[in-house]
């Protein structure tokens, strides 16, 4: 039971930390739980077919399938991610102000809201096929008892969902002007972390072959195995061995991100810095 | 507006140099050693495998168990699905010598191995 707790909750740990900081984005936003619970969803119901098809998928590309299918999920998040960043920094001050009410807002409100559900689907799907996997295997004629790996998988999403809840109400605790700056920031880092993990998904495929030396060796310090590794790990990207590969993609994303919020981010901001 | 204008090409460079640098690199991939593991009954068979250090390895993995897998080495920063009865390919960088420890993470207590590089 202990073990399926831990392997659930090593999986969900991930996409609740991903969930609970779309929730805090969207707080103004009307309509947006079902939006992000439709994202929910659509990742559970993915994430069964892609378990489904595990086999299909790693034998695709000489056997590359699912480091390919990984970095191409990826990818769509990134980009979804930055051109939220960019939408915001065009539209956000309507939408946190007076006119959130008027219809056109919510129309375009809903256009970075599907944005943020494929973010929040693809996180899903990423780490809820191995738990599939995982609950599957066991329950299709494992040794051990199903009723308690099945209430172990139970704690374990119990507390994902609770990593999930302490992100979202660690967010709005911040005042609103504030919060604001806050999650573009966190956003943005998301971005760059997922961009990079998404070359290292590459790397493995040997699709990206340059720059693969190591920059540096953090392990002793900080192992992205443990706990606040891998939160540090899904939320600023923190890797304990990047390649030069990975460093150049994350600050790439990042350097683009604050270009292309700048070129099409709203006007009254870019005067505001023209002088 | 001068700023953003000199910011955007600098993107714009850093993204055309990133595409042509790894399309470069995909051609001159190296030899790599090829090492066969087999998995069966929550056992890696071999346990320990060997390759020498320096040089990128490629494991082909056999699951012979009906159930799905999934083989992890928090060092060698490995982690892939291996489904019920079939195979797959896992590419490892090259290594430094030192003991290199991999696992089924559904068994993680039993199902344990080594990569010995030299």
């Amino acid at each position: 039971m202990i073990a399926a707790l831990i392997i659930v909750f090593r999986e969900v740990f991930e996409a609740g930390l991903i969930v609970g900081i779309v929730l805090a984005v969207t707080r103004a936003v009307p309509h947006r739980n079902q939006w992000i619970a439709g994202g929910v969803l659509a990742g559970v119901l993915a994430a069964c077919v892609v378990a489904v098809f595990a086999g299909a998928l790693s034998n695709l590309f000489a056997g590359m399938g699912q480091e390919l299918f990984n970095a191409a999920i990826l990818v769509v998040a990134v980009v979804m991610l930055t051109w939220h960043n960019v939408w915001m920094a065009r539209h956000g001050a309507e939408l946190a102000g007076e006119l959130r009410s008027a219809g056109q807002a919510v129309v375009e409100g809903s256009k970075s809201l599907l944005a943020l559900a494929i973010v929040v689907g693809v996180a899903v799907l990423r780490e809820g096929s191995e738990v599939v996997l995982f609950l599957y295997g066991v329950l299709a004629g494992g040794s051990d008892s199903g009723l308690s790996v099945g209430l172990g998988g139970l704690i374990g999403l119990v507390l994902g969902a609770i990593v999930c809840m302490l992100t979202y109400f660690g967010l709005v605790k911040i005042p609103t002007r504030a919060l604001f700056t806050t999650t573009t920031i966190l956003i943005a880092l998301l971005a760059a972390g997922m961009a990079a993990q998404a070359a290292a998904f590459l790397e493995k495929a040997n699709w990206l072959t340059a720059l693969d030396n190591v920059v540096w060796d953090s392990g002793w310090l900080l192992s992205d195995s443990s706990i606040p590794g891998k939160a540090l790990h899904t939320l600023i990207g923190y890797t304990d061995q990047p390649t030069a590969m990975q460093l150049a993609v994350y600050l790439a994303i990042l350097l683009i991100t604050f270009v292309l919020m700048r070129l099409y981010g709203a006007p009254t901001k870019a005067k505001a810095v023209a002088v | 507006m001068s700023l953003s204008r000199t910011l955007s090409n600098a993107a714009m460079f850093v993204a055309v140099a990133l595409f042509s640098v790894a399309a470069t690199g995909a051609a001159n991939a190296q030899a790599a050693t090829e090492i066969q593991l087999s998995y069966k009954d929550k056992k890696f068979d071999p346990a320990e495998i060997t390759a020498p250090a320096n040089t990128a390895i490629v494991i082909k993995l056999k699951n012979l168990d009906a159930k799905a897998m999934e083989f992890e080495s928090k060092t060698l920063k490995v982690e892939k699905v291996v489904a019920g009865s079939s195979d797959a390919t896992i590419n490892v960088r090259a290594q430094k010598p030192g003991r290199y420890e991999f696992f089924d993470e559904y068994n993680e207590k039993v199902a344990r191995g080594a990569l010995v590089v030299k």
